[in-house]
């Protein structure tokens, strides 16, 4: 029974047309948002585990600066690798990231537009917005929000940021968080993320999928992150990145409190590289962690330095855009 | 006779807020109505919800106040009136009242002579007051979660408010929520109504206007029509039935405003997987209900609720994409299913290590541990002291592999299930029943409805599990306060209790107690706190009255089944007459025996002096019945030890009406209280009867 429901589907779904490739996905949001006052940045080229951890969310969201940006963000979640073999996990995903700052009053219904964008008839489909509450406590960053189910899938998180680096938004932003991959899959029906059609060859009409441009990197960086990553060094590596990290927000908190420095000493001091500085180290940490090189007691200790980095980073970087 | 109408458009509100979010609204309204006495005589409030709107109808509303008489006392006489002509006293206090001069009376107090007046109050429109007090309403509605969401941070509330209806018939109330000002017009479903503006003629139309625009906004509709479809679905497979679900079915209630169903279907290969990670996928993932055949184990159907409605092409895409999901899921399950079994659960105890229970404690492996050594006590005290028989061997191998299945992955992805998913891989991996089973009911009792494991040594571990955590918490200050409880103790306590009661165990709350392994302070406080938890079961799960519960663990709280058993019989005889009286009479003796401790009368022996015959005769009963009912009380045949005690009263009531206790004479005082004193105590080994309250 389960095969004639899905040719059944098929056929409904053929009088439509073809649908979107995984980078023609990208192009239609990014169009889409582009189109209503969004700026398009590249991904954020330090690894990160979420859209959120980019600087052009956690830190443009402090302060009063309205701001509307949209982004590509390979996510990396070393623990979440599974060598390529599992056809619904992969240690990068890539999230379409969106800020809106401060949110219109029609944000729900722009991303329900959206959704028209990439070939989603809401007539055919049954959508919901379920109550889902985001937070990184190490950010000291949380809101409220929903996943919004289509037909039982979850395909964006959209988030009301409320706090971050430990302070009041004000004003607060929408944060909606597309999953670029699950889409993907619903649009073209495929089982596994790897079948997904990443391009078509306008010439050839040869299709190039996830798996011919994703499967060797899941795959070697599964076993580097579960077998090869040397923890000793690892740890080095997180030591040495806190340290400067440290020494550099020592620094800004000396140089952004002193009431005798000017304000452009103040503005020129290089916050966005102490932070991608504990960037690295909330990195290293997923390493490690992947290696299961934390034990229990370190556990707790190790996330509280990570977040003393980042939430001093935001802290600082509140106190410089008022300068 | 007007009929009031509010709505308040939100974006979606979390489910799990929304019924008690409209009923606050509901409250508020009708107390607000009532206190400005805007309610007519037919007056009735009915409230709607859906994820995207709170609202309010009220019948009957009065259009003004009626206008009330109202008395205004104003300067002493003597200031207002000199030789009987007003003064510029009396001139102001009248203006101030609105009256003339003629029309002040005087008044008197207790303090003295006064000018006074009777005015007459104007009533206000319902419109003008609804529209001061309304807002204030609604933002005081409670949620568990709050956000903020406009520049300057003005107000909070469960998610932005969007619209505002707000009428009294075909008027709109002139209001302003949070930045948004009420009008006449709601909207309709997001998608089957393209979310177009809906404007309501009348306020009492709203429900048929919104249907009209595909909301159905009463919550009971939508329940009752979930319900049929979800029955008219399974009818078309033959002997199938849904699995009710209340929790699911409000759930799903609070996620639309227009329901349909669709039945889905999955592989029959993923039938193989254990039933309880199905229904889990289904119902905690998905919001799925399942499905059964007619033997009662599952059918590979799943029925999913939807928030639209749509053609048969529609169903079949979105028939299609659900089932995707579920398959998904479970392939998913299946793997981390046969990936654990590499790793039996006897070859995991070690990771446990990695495990935190509590930071300041250790780890799960700490925590197994500590209820390997509590389990032996509680295994010494079965075994030795009461003779009972379970396979201590079998119970320990539990106990030690209990937490194991915390690293496994699919517990790692099902966290409701642990201890489930224990018990079956126990089962799975050849341990044997008794293992199995009590790893698997280890967590239960999960609530006071739930019912306790089914076995022996899962009741033993599920004791020792729970007051190894309560000791340990409290022993790093980590107790309970008011309502706070991060650690749950209270429902680990609850759980000991129930199992105590229900289990035929002859372990009593201290055994339990020390068998946790508090000493000293310590040990009293974790015995007062499952006292504590005793009383609510009593009360709050049992239902018997509260001065019984007093009554009986006042004369004992160690023993659960033999406190239930005494709260039994003093209920049954609670109401009788004869009981009544000796309640009362109790109540008098323990007065007595307080005015004399304050007086330092000294207590005697009912021999030392000459008693009056009333008292004698008191003394002969009591002395007769005491070891009767003494040797009741040692059966436990609290019934027939209650109806002896009961037949006490003619002697008492003799005794108080004639005899004065507290004699003059210190020698005949004295043997009046050693009277009393031995009547209190020989008859308050079942409960203490002066608790209970006599109407």
């Amino acid at each position: 029974m389960p095969t004639a429901t899905k040719s059944t589907a098929k056929a409904a779904d053929n009088t439509k047309a073809a649908p979107l490739t995984f980078q023609e996905l990208l192009f239609r949001l990014q169009g889409f948002w582009a189109a209503r006052g969004c700026v398009l940045q590249q991904p954020y080229d330090v690894e990160v585990g979420a859209g959120t951890m980019a600087p052009e969310t956690f830190l443009r969201v402090l302060g009063p600066k309205p701001y509307r940006v949209g982004y590509a963000q390979p996510s990396r979640r070393p623990a979440d690798g599974r060598y390529g073999e599992n056809p619904n996990r992969l240690f990068k995903h890539t999230q379409f990231q969106l800020i809106l700052k401060p949110p219109p009053v029609n944000v729900q219904e722009l991303y329900l537009e959206s959704l028209e964008s990439i070939g989603i008839d809401l007539g055919q489909h049954d959508l919901k917005f379920e109550e889902d509450n985001w937070e990184w406590p190490a950010g000291g960053a949380w809101g409220v929000g929903w996943q919004v189910m289509l037909d039982g899938l979850e395909i964006t998180q959209f988030t009301y940021f409320q706090q971050c680096g430990g302070l009041d938004l004000d004003p607060i932003c929408a944060e909606l968080t597309y999953g670029l991959e699950r889409i993907a899959a619903f649009l073209q029906d495929v089982d596994s993320i790897y079948d997904i059609i990443w391009a078509i060859d306008p010439d050839t009409g040869a299709p190039v999928t996830y798996g011919d441009v994703r499967l060797q990197e899941e795959l070697q960086f599964s076993v580097y992150n579960f077998e090869f990553a040397d923890v000793p060094k690892l740890w080095e590596h997180f030591n040495m990145y806190e340290a400067e990290a440290q020494a550099l927000l020592t620094q800004a908190g000396e140089l952004l409190k002193n009431e005798e420095s000017t304000a452009t000493e103040k503005r020129r001091f290089p916050l966005l590289a102490t932070y991608e500085l504990a960037l690295k180290c909330s990195h290293l940490f997923n390493l490690l962690d992947a290696r299961g090189a934390i034990s229990v007691t370190e556990r707790v200790g190790v996330i509280g330095r990570i977040r003393n980095l980042v939430v001093g980073v935001a802290k600082a970087y509140a106190l410089q855009q008022a300068a | 006779m007007s009929d009031f109408l509010l709505e308040i458009g939100l974006e979606e509100v979390p489910a799990r807020m929304i019924a008690s979010a409209e009923a606050e609204l509901g409250r508020r309204v009708n107390d607000l109505l009532t206190r400005e006495r805007l309610l007519g005589p037919a007056a009735g409030v009915t409230t709607y919800s859906t994820p995207r709107r709170l609202a309010v109808l009220v019948h009957d509303v009065l259009a003004t106040q009626a206008d009330t008489e109202e008395k205004l006392t104003g300067p002493s006489w003597k200031v207002a009136f000199k030789d009987d002509a007003p003064t510029a006293a009396a001139e102001a206090f009248a203006k101030k009242a609105g009256v003339a001069v003629s029309a002040l009376e005087k008044v008197t107090t207790p303090k003295g002579e006064y000018v006074g007046t009777t005015f007459t109050r104007n009533g206000r429109a319902a419109t003008e007051l609804l529209a001061t007090e309304l807002p204030k309403e609604v933002l005081g509605i409670y949620w568990a979660k709050n956000m903020y969401w406009r520049a300057g941070k003005p107000e909070r509330f469960v998610r932005p408010v969007r619209w505002l209806v707000a009428m009294l018939d075909a008027k709109v109330i002139d209001l302003e929520i949070a930045g948004i000002a009420a009008g006449n017009t709601s909207r309709g479903h997001r998608i089957l109504h393209a979310d177009h503006p809906v404007v309501l003629p009348l306020a009492k139309s709203y429900a048929e206007t919104l249907r009209s625009a595909k909301v159905v906004v009463d919550v009971a509709e939508r329940r009752q029509s979930i319900r049929k479809a979800l029955d008219a679905a399974t009818r078309t497979v033959p002997g199938a039935r849904w699995r009710e679900d209340e929790a699911l079915v409000e759930t799903v209630v609070h996620l639309t405003e227009w329901p349909t169903i669709i039945l889905g279907e999955f592989e029959a290969e993923y039938l193989a997987l254990p039933e309880e990670v199905l229904v889990t996928v289904m119902r905690d993932h998905q919001k799925y209900f399942a499905v059964e055949g007619a033997d009662g184990k599952l059918a590979p159907h799943f029925l999913a609720v939807l928030n639209t409605q749509v053609d048969d092409a529609g169903r079949d895409i979105i028939r299609h994409g659900n089932a995707r999901v579920l398959r998904a899921r479970f392939k998913d399950a299946r793997f981390f299913w046969d990936f654990d079994q590499k790793t039996p659960l006897a070859e995991r105890v070690d990771s446990l290590k990695a495990v935190t229970f509590q930071k300041e404690l250790g780890s799960y492996h700490w925590k197994t541990e500590g209820n390997l050594r509590v389990t032996q006590n509680l295994e010494a005290k079965l075994l030795s002291d009461y003779g009972v028989r379970f396979d201590p061997y079998r119970l320990k191998t539990a106990v030690r592999l209990a937490k194991t299945d915390l690293t496994t992955e699919l517990v790692k992805e099902f966290t409701e299930l642990q201890g489930i998913i224990g018990g079956l891989y126990a089962r799975t991996q050849g341990l044997g029943e008794v293992v199995a089973q009590a790893i698997y009911d280890q967590y239960k009792p999960a609530s006071t409805d739930d019912a306790i494991p089914s076995t022996i040594e899962g009741r033993v571990l599920g004791l020792a599990d729970r007051i190894q955590t309560i000791t340990a918490m409290f022993s790093i200050g980590n107790a309970p306060t008011g309502s706070k409880d991060p650690f749950a103790l209270r429902r680990a306590a609850n759980a000991i209790v129930k199992i105590l009661a229900e289990s035929g165990l002859p372990l009593t709350l201290g055994d339990v107690v020390d068998a946790g392994g508090a000493e000293g302070a310590a040990r009293e406080q974790v015995a007062a706190f499952l006292r504590e938890r005793l009383h609510f079961y009593l009360k709050d799960v049992r239902g018997y009255a509260y001065d019984v519960v007093n009554a009986v663990l006042a004369a004992g709280a160690d023993d659960v089944r033999d406190a239930i058993a005494r709260a039994e019989a003093l209920t049954a005889v609670r109401g009788s007459d004869d009981f009544a009286a000796i309640s009362a009479a109790f109540k008098r003796i323990k007065n007595i025996l307080r005015q004399a401790e304050e007086k330092k009368f000294a207590i005697g022996s009912a021999k030392d002096a000459k008693l009056s015959a009333e008292a004698q005769q008191l003394d002969d009963a009591a002395a007769a019945l005491a070891p009767e009912v003494a040797s009741l009380r040692q059966i436990r045949s609290y019934n027939e030890a209650l109806a002896l005690i009961a037949t006490l009263r003619p002697n008492v009531d003799t005794f108080f009406d004639e005899v004065m206790v507290l004699d003059s004479d210190e020698k005949l005082r004295g043997a009046h209280l050693g009277l009393i004193d031995g009547v209190l105590r020989n008859f308050s080994t079942i409960a203490d009867f002066s608790e209970i309250v006599v109407s």
